[in-house]
This record gives C-alpha cells, sequence and structure tokens, in this order.
C-alpha cells in the first residue's frame, strides 16, 4: 500500500481525484443550499415561466413579436438580436481594423499619425462610454421625427432612426434568388478558373469585374423575365412616425458604431504586428519580382500577416459579442437587455434566468471559437 | 458593475445559509438599517446636493431606523434601478425595500416578499410634449413610448394599448434618468410611468412649462414597502411603523408636540407613544419606538408635504392619500 502511494503516477491520480471530489462536493452544497434557500423564503422556481405570456413589448425584432408571446420568445428575439448586432460588428470592424493597420504603417506621415491616433484614442476609451457617447450623438445630431433628412422621398433619416424601403417578395421572386446563387456560383468558378490560367501562362483575366458583372446581370435578368415580382414598401410619415420600410433605430446604430469601432483598434493592432512579424525579405523579394506595392501587400504580405494575426482577432471578435451585452445601458433589445434584463423582473426568477444567459453566452463564444480554429487550421501554411 | 451586483447577490442566494427570523436582531447588532431606494426621483428618494438623501421613500426608512434603532439617521442607502430591486431583498442585501415599488399579486406571491402597507395611493400616466397637440391618452396610436425597463408601467402600457387596440413602441432603459433624457432628447413621444413620478421628472426638466401630463390615468399602482417573506416579526414591525405615522396624523401628532402629547388624554394616543401599554414592546421594540418616529420624522401628513406636497415643486394635492377621515384611502388598523 505504502510502495503504492510512493510511485509518483499513482500520487498523481491520487491528488486529481481528491480535487475534483472536494469540488463536487463544494458544487453540490452550493445547489443544495441554493434550492433550500429559494424554498425557505418562498421564491418561484423552476422553468414554466418561459410559457407564461411576457405581457410586454419589444421595440425591434426580427421575427414577429407581441406583448402576447412568451418569455422563451423574449429569449428568442434576445438571441437573434445579439446575433444580428454581433455579425454586423464583426464584418465592420474587421473592415475597419484591416483599413487601420495597414495605415498604421503606412510611410505617409500624416496616415501613419492619424491611425495611431485612432487606436490610441478609442483603444483605451471603456467601451460602455463610448456606446453611450455614440448614442447621445446619434440622438442629439439628427433632425426630429417631422423635419427628418429626406433622400428622394425613400430613405429618410432622424432622431428615431435610418428608414429604407422594404423590399417585398412577391411570387416568382424565387428565380432571382437562384440567379443570385447561379451568380455566385458561376462567379466563384471564374476566379478559379483566372487563378489556373494565370498560373499557367501568366496571362492576367479581370475576374473580379467579371464576377461583379454576372451577380448583376444575371438577377437582373431574372427580375425582368418574371416581370418585376418585387416591389418597394416605402417608409411613410403617418401620424407621430414614420410607417413602413426597414428601419435601423438610433440603439442599433449606436451600438454597432462603438462596437466596431472599439473592436477596429485591436484588430488594427493584430494586423499590424502580423505585417510586421512577416520577415523583412519577403517584402524585398516581392518588390524584386517586379510587384507594385498594393500587388506586394495584397499577395504576399496580408497572406501570411493574416495568418499570424487570426488567432488574436478570434479573440477580439468574442469581446464584441459579449460586449454586445452592455446594450442594456441605451434599450438595444439584445439577450441581456430584454432577457436577463425585463424578464427577469416581470418574473422574478434570476437563477434561471441568468444561468441559461450564461449558458447562452458559453455557447456562442464556443460555436464561433470552433469555427475560426477549423479556419485558423485551414488557413495555416501548409508546410510540405 | 450593475451586472456585478445581480450576480453577487444571486451568488449571495447560493453559499448564505438563512437564518430565517432575525433581520431584527441583525440591525439591532448592525446598528444601522440597509434600505433600497430610487437611483433618483424627485419627493420620493433623491441625494441633495450634499449627498444627504430626502423624500417620501427615504422617509420611511428613518421613521422605521427611529422605531427599531433610536436615531433616524442610522440608514445605509442602496440605490437601485427597477431590475435590481428585487433580487437585493431576496438576497439579503437590503433589510427594507423602500422605492416606489407597486404592490402585485404576483410580486407578493412568487418573489418571497411581503408588502408592508401603502405610503402612496398612484396610478400610471403619460406625459407629452404640448407642441403635439394631444389631449387625450386614446389619440396616442402608433406612439414611442419612453419607459423604464422591469416595471408594472411597461406591462401596464401593453395592456392599455391592447385594449384600445392601438400600436406602440416602447423603448425601454434601466434608470429614470436615461428616460427622461431620451425623452427630452425626443426619442419617444410620449414618457410613461406613475403620476407622481411624472411630476417628479417634470420638475427636472429645463422647460417644464412645453409638457403636458394627460387626464388619463390607466392604472392603479399603490407604492408599498416590502421586506423579506418568512420573518413575520420584521414584517409585523415595517407594517406597524408605517400604521403608526398615519396614526399619529389621525390624532393629530407632529413631530413637535409628540412630547406634549404624551400626556395626552387620548388612549390610543398614549399606547401609540408608549406612555401606557405595550405597543413597542409587542413588537420586540422600545415602548417609545414609535415616539421617536413621529418625534424624528414626522407623521405622514408632515412627510407627505415636505417632499411632495403642495410648497414643494412637485405640488402634488393629497387626493387618494389623504387620511380615511379627510376623503381619501389612507387608513390604519387601530392602535389597540
Amino acid at each position: 500500500m505504502l510502495t503504492l502511494l510512493r510511485n509518483e503516477k499513482v500520487r498523481g491520480i491520487l491528488y486529481q481525484i481528491l480535487v475534483i471530489t472536494g469540488f463536487l462536493i463544494v458544487a453540490y452544497f452550493i445547489a443544495i443550499n441554493t434550492a433550500h434557500n429559494i424554498e425557505v423564503r418562498g421564491i418561484k422556481s423552476g422553468f414554466d415561466f418561459l410559457h407564461a405570456t411576457a405581457g410586454f413589448d419589444i421595440t425591434e425584432s426580427p421575427i414577429p413579436f407581441s406583448p402576447q408571446s412568451t418569455h422563451w420568445d423574449v429569449f428568442k428575439v434576445g438571441l437573434l438580436n445579439t446575433l444580428i448586432v454581433s455579425f454586423a460588428g464583426i464584418i465592420l470592424s474587421s473592415i475597419l481594423g484591416l483599413i487601420i493597420g495597414v495605415s498604421r504603417l503606412s510611410k505617409n506621415w500624416i496616415i501613419n499619425r492619424l491611425a495611431a491616433g485612432y487606436i490610441e484614442t478609442f483603444r483605451n476609451i471603456p467601451v460602455l462610454l463610448q456606446i453611450l457617447f455614440w448614442y447621445n450623438v446619434v440622438l442629439a445630431t439628427l433632425p426630429a421625427t417631422r423635419k427628418s433628412l429626406n433622400f428622394f422621398d425613400s430613405i429618410f433619416i432622424n432622431n428615431r432612426g435610418i428608414f429604407i424601403p422594404n423590399p417585398i417578395f412577391e411570387p416568382g421572386a424565387w428565380l432571382i434568388g437562384v440567379a443570385l446563387v447561379a451568380a455566385l456560383i458561376g462567379g466563384w468558378w471564374i476566379h478559379r478558373w483566372a487563378f489556373k490560367r494565370h498560373e499557367e501562362t501568366g496571362e492576367n483575366f479581370p475576374a473580379i469585374w467579371a464576377g461583379l458583372g454576372l451577380v448583376i446581370v444575371l438577377p437582373l435578368l431574372a427580375y425582368l423575365i418574371m416581370g418585376g415580382p418585387v416591389h418597394f414598401d416605402y417608409p411613410a410619415l403617418k401620424g407621430f412616425n414614420f410607417q413602413g420600410g426597414k428601419v435601423f433605430t438610433p440603439e442599433f446604430l449606436a451600438l454597432l458604431f462603438a462596437l466596431s469601432i472599439y473592436t477596429a483598434t485591436f484588430i488594427a493592432e493584430a494586423i499590424r504586428s502580423g505585417i510586421e512579424a512577416v520577415p523583412k525579405g519577403q517584402k524585398e523579394a516581392a518588390t524584386a519580382l517586379g510587384l507594385t506595392p498594393i500587388q506586394s501587400l495584397r499577395f504576399v504580405i496580408l497572406p501570411q500577416a493574416v495568418r499570424i494575426a487570426i488567432p488574436s482577432i478570434i479573440n477580439q471578435y468574442l469581446n464584441l459579442t459579449k460586449n454586445s451585452s452592455l446594450a442594456a445601458a441605451i434599450g438595444y433589445p439584445e439577450l441581456v437587455t430584454i432577457f436577463a434584463g425585463t424578464s427577469l423582473n416581470q418574473t422574478g426568477q434570476a437563477l434561471e434566468i441568468l444561468g441559461i444567459t450564461m449558458l447562452t453566452y458559453l455557447i456562442i463564444s464556443l460555436v464561433v471559437s470552433l469555427i475560426l480554429n477549423w479556419f485558423n487550421a485551414k488557413m495555416k501554411i501548409k508546410e510540405r | 458593475m450593475k451586472r456585478l451586483l445581480k450576480l453577487s447577490a444571486v451568488a449571495a442566494l447560493a453559499v448564505t445559509t438563512l437564518s430565517m427570523a432575525g433581520t431584527l436582531d441583525d440591525v439591532k447588532k448592525a446598528g444601522v438599517l440597509k434600505c433600497g431606494v430610487n437611483t433618483g426621483l424627485p419627493g420620493f428618494s433623491e441625494a441633495d446636493s450634499k449627498g444627504a438623501w430626502r423624500g417620501l421613500d427615504v422617509d420611511y426608512c428613518r421613521a422605521l431606523a427611529a422605531a427599531v434603532l433610536g436615531d433616524a439617521s442610522k440608514v445605509k442607502y442602496t440605490p437601485l434601478n427597477a431590475k435590481e430591486r428585487f433580487t437585493a431583498l431576496q438576497s439579503g442585501e437590503i433589510d427594507v425595500l423602500s422605492r416606489n415599488t407597486t404592490n402585485t399579486e404576483t410580486r407578493d406571491t412568487t418573489l418571497g416578499i411581503n408588502f408592508a402597507g401603502v405610503m402612496y395611493y398612484d396610478g400610471q400616466g403619460f406625459m407629452v410634449p404640448k407642441s403635439l397637440g394631444i389631449k387625450s391618452a386614446k389619440e396616442l396610436d402608433g406612439a414611442t413610448v419612453c419607459i423604464q425597463a422591469g416595471t408594472t408601467t411597461e406591462l401596464n402600457l401593453a395592456d392599455y394599448f391592447r385594449s384600445n387596440k392601438m400600436k406602440f413602441k416602447a423603448i425601454t432603459f434601466d434608470t429614470n434618468d436615461q428616460v427622461d433624457k431620451a425623452f427630452l432628447a425626443g426619442r419617444c413621444d410620449i414618457l410613461t410611468t406613475d403620476q407622481s413620478g411624472l411630476y417628479a421628472a417634470r420638475t427636472k426638466f429645463k422647460n417644464p412649462e412645453k409638457f403636458v401630463i394627460l387626464p388619463e390615468i390607466i392604472s392603479k399602482e399603490p407604492l408599498a414597502p416590502a421586506v423579506r417573506q418568512g420573518d413575520d416579526q420584521w414584517f409585523n414591525i415595517a407594517k406597524w411603523t408605517r400604521n403608526a405615522l398615519l396614526t399619529a396624523e389621525e390624532k393629530g401628532i407632529t413631530s413637535t408636540n409628540a412630547d406634549e402629547m404624551k400626556k395626552s388624554n387620548d388612549p390610543e394616543t398614549k399606547r401609540l407613544l408608549g406612555a401606557e401599554g405595550t405597543m413597542g414592546k409587542n413588537l420586540g421594540l422600545d415602548a417609545d419606538a414609535f415616539y421617536r418616529a413621529i418625534k424624528q420624522v414626522g407623521n405622514y401628513g408632515e412627510i407627505f408635504e415636505r417632499n411632495v406636497g403642495a410648497n414643494t415643486p412637485l405640488k402634488i394635492s393629497r387626493g387618494l392619500n389623504a387620511l380615511w377621515n379627510k376623503g381619501g384611502m389612507q387608513y390604519s388598523p387601530p392602535f389597540r
């Protein structure tokens, strides 16, 4: 027995078992104690509330929602809004971050300093303050409903949001969708073909323009063939507000701006460090081959820099998603605002709702990092 | 920060073991009453320029502290927004929640709290800019409404618009200040909350005369202090402190004449002030507990006039909040 204890391997396993048992005991104690406390205090528990009528309304919802909907619907709306603002934020911050990151290394003194100033300013101000700042800027600078900025009687901008025409698809519009998909596949095929031809013959083919033309021409053709099956629902001033059309609310815009601008600084820095990590010889070699600076950036530097930068960019995407929960400050109806906020307060079931919310964020984060890790593995330089 | 508070409150629910009775002992031991109040609602609870809390809800806590601890100033105020308030009470971060909270069936039965009698009878109303030219809430179809999240108002609003077949858009914020700011910035057409809250908000506006409060009252909002369920002694203390303030007004006992009234010929007055009987002791307090509350904070009428009455910026008349024998609804069971 003693000899067994002296065995390093056995001892290691024993310690691990002890630690895990201890952890389980503590977890068990907390669970039992919580259940007991809740019962003693007469607080309602369980998940029945998810099927109860919510009773309140939500400003913006991608799916139909009314005060008669349930708390489960509230959860779905909140989750969708979180995903929408995170997705838009990830796209916007990536574009912005790439531009700023490259500018940061520009030889042009002004561009270089501007980019540095941008990064240092927005990176060092808490993102919550930035959200509030943008919200107040949006509300303060845009005109009131009746004095909206009017663009061709179809786009209106005021302090209730940006109103744009909403396309309404009639039967027959399916062909446009099919045409678009076909155009995208065709564009991708042209790109591959052009690349292969370039490899073999060195001749260039304007694949981007050809693809773009395809994407525009094919759906347009489909539209004409089916006799114009799409019409637009234009926003119009009725009563208090603009009715109809699609609206981007000030809450959404402020949150999107703030998150994108803030996260773009970190992405810019990740890209800059990625570029700087590419050996100098690569750039010199590209120049020696006669590539223009833009070409060398596009074909030699960036592909390598992005590979280095991807892991830290993944982190920033996750941060952006999690930071979207700060929207509670300005009332954008995402998961934390309406589900872990309003629903929690109306039902009083804090443990259940916070539990569901935390689990949801965990799952979102894990899924995002799984996808991006897969992407990272795929993008890695394949050493042969 | 706020989320941290909420989480820690939940965590407290998880790890503390609960001593069921004993809020009174805890308060006495701590020497201070922990009171949850509004983050800022003029007339009800607001920190003044020196950082001292004032208002009707605040005065209730002061009276309770005077009764329990003998000193109205021994209160630790925790400003809470609507969403945090019940968790703070459930988890024991505060001993009493005195934060313009509406007594409702759901709250009373599912949150593990008890309401200790109404301090202010209120109802939900609407405020609109005069420039819109609206005279009645029935004209509000299609309007955008600014509202505080996690309130009964949010639910009443949906009910009211639904029963009148009108549509609305609600923009919800965490605190009163954010709601007011968005309303002033023109983000919404209407501001809605309890009518007292509308009057209170209007006092803070730069041009209060540019806004009108519509005549409709769309709900009953009995605002009541609340305590944790399961501690009957503490619940009784909270109830009877409120009752003492009402009875004091009924009997004409004020903060200035409380000493003389001890010698009054009226037996109930004597009992209330502890000169006779065992009223305070029945609750586990000193005999003169309510005398101290009245002496230091004043009776209900004094509290009302001082904070929201005719001589304050809110200029609210007693209305439903007059005593029962003066045409109102404020009524206390007898001290007997």
